[in-house]
């Protein structure tokens, strides 16, 4: 039992979403149960994960008992460990959020829906733990076929913003997948830790293939992960799209694959190769800028609330491509911080704005007057996570902000400090315009009293359901910040197993 | 000449490299959905073939064990998947014993057929969207569908 | 020096953040709710109380938390500098919570549970930065601070307060953000990890003149609660606040956090000698005296009394930050000496242009011709207030002024005294014509008849208490004056 966790973890999603889409159709009052059944297992058993990885630095799984590198096995160390109670956690409190969500935006297919979510979940959780790079092109698929489906389930815009997310999704898979295969042509391997021992001992790094298959696999990751200028897909995909699969999607998808890109970076090619013969960290620091600023000036331009947020997860896939590549220590336990905490803050942001949108059934931010009467907890859920975003201690942004600009200046590099800096006062105008909106009236409704403000439109909390999700992320923004250091000795344990980071002169 | 050989010595690779730019020109340029879809297939089915050449090898064939060969005590130790540590693709101790090079190599073709798998449910996903998409805009043609949705806004 | 741990500060910290649940559970009982505040106030100045022979006989109260980042621990620290301001801010929070019982009731303000709570949230934020042990804690504390005055400066949630509101939060965390947060990252990576404040300074040596120089600049931008020119223009518009907010966190609480952590700076992190030896202080003496001037003279533009009084306490807050920045012993001690003695001087202004809203509904000074006949007792301690701002005997601010003066002739720069001087003149010239309007000039033509019409009680009372503060001060400086020394003294 105790050495099957990495099964455990994947499969219960996974078989539950067999279950749900057949019992469902019979019965679809087993879809809830059965999806936060399964998920709450996966917690556990991930949880339990991370304490035996905590321990002993790694937990290797072989399926099938095939051993490296015939078989495919599943690599867990402190950082994807974290990763997957992050994954488990999120998909969690986003499913008991969708109780009452998913039944407003996609009446009648609560079967389909939960197949859909719960095969995510799968998808995400197998990409952060399998250590063979063409399994992780299959949970790739995986992850982005469920996440276009459940972009579709809302009508008109939604479709069509699945369908681009659909084609750009499906030229950044395949060209990870030629990258694997230039890789597999000159080394024979697809397990992980087995390509990077080849490329040593070989002695590859000077092979052009090699160079050919790292370019692929990075423009194919930077699209999955939507780095600037390849972020075209994302903002409409993510606005448009049910606000439960939102939940799930916004905060996860692309951390998740910035996770794929530092362990392609540092587990397959090792940062010798991709820092000291390369050398390309400047240039791709600086498109990280680009990102950042570009990111966040989108985000200022725009007036629906989800659009705005989905414009600043542009931004902050920036500050992580940024961190990962600035080529030392400090910057990457940041990168690495700042995808776990960027995670919570989205969906706290995101289940703010659904809880938001399904009760008032406004989108543009001018709408939103008068919410800190109505909704006061929701909107304490929502400044937690600005304050967080915009970076106000206790919250875990200000941490994740420290830890990077401190790796920028540990580089040298002042122009990401900037970008940071500056990211950070048009996240603060952003969300400020937003809680102002909120905590003032409508100009033109003069009445003073509480009653026929909150009586006249008949607007109040949302349900439990929903709250309780939002609350409980807010609590973990906080905490996720206080016990910085617990987290950060667990990163800096899978950090240092990646080897000597190499500085660029 | 020399351009030539560059050329036709790496035919697989300019066929793959031909197919896959024909098939992104299709997905970013085209208007029509089912015609982006097109694309997508050509571009997927690039990357297959170029799977597929890499596990070729001049004279080879396929990669079946015959009967008896698997069962002599002397090929077993050259069947890769009973030993640890050792099995890229050429194998050294069992090379006078089982010819690795004399078949072709079966992983690339094995992937293929998971990725030829993943391309269908890729394109049927992306079937399914455009017939939604035509169930609610009434057209498969992009710029129609923008400006409905424009309309709709107005 | 004798070092005490003891959880004292922490406790004096939450004992007001603590209150907020109450307050809001008994939201539908107005007395019940002002009695939670009183409470939390009486327990923290009792807890300050009785931390203060301990730093008077020069000993340090030290209470760590937790290690937030390597090295650096969420810690508490008192020692005098903020004994003395968590003196002043607790006692003024009593006094102001009377008044603003006062106020708020008379003008049936809304939403007052919401006022009370945010109050005391501020409070503690304010103990906070005063008894933090490094500058990430205070920088937290700091953030707490202008994050939780927000919904007090819009209080009235109408367009103005929108206005003023984004202002005020735009200065103050856009600088604390641009400015203060990399200063501070800065500070962390060069002096290896420590930020905890120490007598003398940690990044001695660590850094160069020009480093120095940039950073301290950073500082006191980032620190822009300092209101020192260019980033004042914040203190101004958060006059939209009810007069309460804007006596107590305008005149105490918020404007000498922003010195307060200035001063922090100049003597813990930098150390006065460090800064001496490199002459990096040079800067921001020219910024602060630029600023009292400056200030002073737009106060003489202004009608509405509150805004006059925001542009003086900007050029007040800017006689400390240059105390500070002249790094002579004197004028440290008169520096800090100046945020107890501004603060009941201030405080008293404004509560009385607060009650004299209330009684009359009068904003501008050009209105208040013949008020003193009508409300003797708030425009007494109006004269009071004022006179120990301009700093003459027998008030209190003539302890921090004779400091001050005595600071910049240790120094030998003849501009700084002659800024001093001009800028104790034009004083005279803001503050006493209101006065003088006041008790001189007959009010208005053919209304000759004065009848008594007073702010209400709970208004008048803290306003007298706080003018006999101001003589208090001059008569008794001895505790103030001995917390400051212990700032002065090398260790």
């Amino acid at each position: 039992m105790v050495d099957q966790y990495p099964a455990i973890v994947l499969l219960a999603p996974f078989f539950a979403a067999i279950a749900v889409s057949l019992l469902g159709n019979w019965k679809s009052g087993f879809c809830l149960p059965l999806t936060v059944l399964s998920l709450v297992i996966s917690l556990m058993s991930s949880i339990a994960l991370l304490g035996q990885v905590a321990e002993s630095g790694e937990v290797v799984y072989l399926l099938g008992g095939w051993p490296r590198p015939y078989g495919i096995e599943f690599r867990v160390d402190p950082l994807n460990g974290l990763l997957l109670v992050v994954i488990c956690t999120i998909a969690l409190l986003s499913s008991i959020y969708s109780i009452r969500a998913a039944a407003v935006e996609t009446p009648d297919k609560c079967p389909q829906f939960y197949t859909l979510y719960l095969l995510l979940v799968t998808g995400l959780l197998g990409m952060s733990m399998t250590g063979d790079a063409f399994n992780l092109y299959v949970l790739v698929e995986v992850a982005s076929l469920t996440s276009y489906a459940l972009i579709a389930m809302r009508s008109k815009r939604a479709v069509l913003a699945s369908f681009n997310y659909i084609i750009m999704g499906t030229i950044g898979a395949s060209f990870y997948l030629l990258g694997v295969g230039y890789l597999y042509m000159k080394t024979g391997s697809l397990n992980m830790v087995d390509i990077r021992e080849v490329l040593l001992e070989s002695g590859l790094y000077t092979s052009e293939t090699i160079l050919v298959a790292f370019m692929m696999i990075m423009v194919g990751v930077w699209i999955k992960m939507a780095f600037f200028p390849l972020h075209g897909w994302l903002p409409n995909a993510y606005s448009y799209a049910p606000s439960t699969a939102s939940c799930v999607l916004a905060p996860l998808v692309t951390k998740v694959t910035v996770y794929v890109m530092i362990r392609m970076m540092f587990t397959v090619f090792g940062p010798e190769y991709v820092f000291v013969y390369l050398g390309w960290s400047d240039v791709v620091v600086w498109m990280a800028i680009v990102a950042i600023l570009a990111g966040s000036i989108l985000a200022l331009a725009q007036t629906d609330l989800k659009k705005m947020l989905s414009y600043l997860i542009v931004a902050e896939v920036g500050y992580m491509v940024g961190g990962v590549w600035l080529a030392n220590e400090t910057a990457l336990v940041g990168a690495i911080y700042h995808v776990i905490s960027d995670a919570f803050m989205t969906l706290c942001l995101f289940l703010a704005a659904g809880a938001i949108i399904t009760k008032t059934g406004k989108y543009c931010i001018k709408d939103m007057e008068g919410l800190f009467r109505k909704m006061p907890w929701t909107m304490v859920g929502f400044v937690i996570a600005a304050l967080s975003m915009i970076g106000i201690p206790p919250t875990c942004g200000f941490f994740s902000k420290w830890y990077l600009i401190n790796g920028g200046i540990e580089a040298g590099n002042w122009g990401y400090v900037a970008a940071l800096l500056i990211s950070s006062l048009i996240n603060a105008i952003l969300f400020f315009r937003v809680i102002e909106v909120a905590y003032f009236k409508k100009e033109s409704t003069d009445s003073d009293k509480e009653e026929t403000v909150s009586g006249s439109s008949g607007v109040g909390e949302p349900p439990l359901t929903m709250l309780g999700p939002l609350l409980v992320t807010a609590v973990c923004l906080l905490l996720i910040g206080i016990f910085n250091q617990e987290i950060v000795i667990l990163i800096r344990q899978a950090v240092s197993s990646f080897g000597p980071l190499g500085f660029i002169g | 000449m020399i351009l030539v050989d560059f050329i036709v010595s790496r035919f697989n690779y300019w066929i793959y490299i031909i197919l896959m730019m024909m098939g992104l020109f299709a997905m970013i340029a085209k208007k029509n959905l089912i015609k982006k879809l097109i694309g997508m297939s050509i571009f997927q089915t690039a990357i297959i073939l170029f799977f597929v050449s890499i596990g070729v090898k001049e004279g080879s064939t396929i990669p079946i064990l015959a009967h008896e060969a698997a069962h002599d005590p002397a090929h077993q130790q050259a069947a890769p998947l009973t030993e640890k540590g050792e099995g890229h693709i050429q194998n050294g101790k069992g090379r006078d014993a089982l010819r690795a090079e004399d078949y072709a190599n079966p992983l690339p073709h094995v992937l293929m057929l998971t990725a030829i798998v993943v391309g269908v449910a890729t394109l049927g996903v992306g079937l399914a969207v455009v017939q939604k998409l035509h169930q609610e805009f009434g057209s498969i043609e992009e710029p129609e569908i923008l400006a409905k949705i424009d309309s709709d806004d107005g | 020096m004798e070092t005490v741990v003891s959880s004292k500060p922490l406790l004096a910290t939450l004992v007001s953040l603590l209150v907020v649940g109450p307050i809001i559970l008994s939201r539908r009982r107005p007395n019940l709710r002002e009695s939670w505040t009183f409470l939390a106030g009486f327990i923290k100045l009792g807890i300050v109380l009785s931390m203060l022979p301990i730093i008077l006989e020069g000993g340090v109260i030290e209470w760590t938390l937790w290690e937030i980042l390597p090295g650096l621990a969420l810690a508490f620290r008192v020692d005098g500098l903020g004994m003395l301001f968590a003196l002043v801010a607790s006692t003024l929070w009593i006094v102001t919570s009377l008044y603003s019982i006062g106020y708020m009731r008379r003008m049936k303000e809304h939403s007052q549970t919401r006022f009370f709570a945010f109050f005391a949230v501020a409070l503690s934020a304010t103990l906070g930065v005063a008894f933090s042990a490094n500058l990430l804690t205070m920088y937290l504390f700091y953030e707490m601070l202008s994050l939780s005055t927000y919904p007090l400066v819009t209080h009235h949630q109408d367009r103005e307060a929108r206005a003023g509101g984004r202002t005020y939060l735009t200065y103050l965390l856009g600088t604390s953000v641009a400015f203060a947060l990399p200063a501070m990252i800065y500070t962390y990576m060069k002096s290896g990890g420590s930020m905890e404040f120490v007598s003398g300074g940690f990044l001695a040596g660590s850094v160069s003149g020009g480093e120095a120089t940039v950073l301290l600049i950073l500082f006191v931008f980032g620190f822009a609660k300092a209101g020192v020119m260019p980033f004042h223009s914040w203190l101004p518009a958060a006059m939209v606040a009810p007069t309460p907010v804007s006596a107590l966190l305008h005149a105490v609480a918020v404007v000498k956090v922003g010195v307060f952590c200035v001063l922090r700076v100049i003597t813990g992190v930098f150390g006065v000698d460090f800064l001496a030896s490199l002459g990096a202080a040079t800067v921001i003496v020219w910024l602060a005296s630029i600023t009292v001037l400056a200030a002073s003279l737009l106060a003489l533009t202004q009608d509405n009394l509150k805004r006059r009084l925001a542009f003086s306490t900007i050029s007040q807050l800017s006689y400390i930050v240059l105390g500070a920045a002249m790094l002579s012993e004197s004028a440290l001690t008169g520096s800090i000496m100046h945020i107890a003695m501004h603060a009941m001087g201030k405080i008293t202004l404004f509560f009385c242009a607060g009650a004299i809203f209330v009684a009359t509904g009068k904003k501008y000074v050009s209105e208040m011709d013949g008020i003193g006949w009508r409300m003797p007792f708030t425009m007494f301690a109006y004269l009071l207030g004022a006179l120990s701002i301009i700093g003459l005997p027998p008030f209190g601010g003539a302890w921090s002024k004779w400091f001050l003066f005595l600071g910049s002739v240790e120094t030998h720069n003849i501009y700084l005294t002659l800024v001093l001087a001009i800028s104790s003149l034009l004083n005279i010239a803001y503050l006493l014509p209101v006065a003088v309007r006041a008790f001189y000039v007959p009010p208005g033509k053919g209304n000759t008849k004065i009848d008594l019409h007073e702010a209400p009680t709970a208004c008048v009372i803290p306003l007298t208490l706080t003018a006999f503060g101001c003589l208090a001060l001059f008569l008794f400086p001895e505790i103030l004056l001995s917390l400051a020394r212990l700032m002065g003294e090398p260790s």
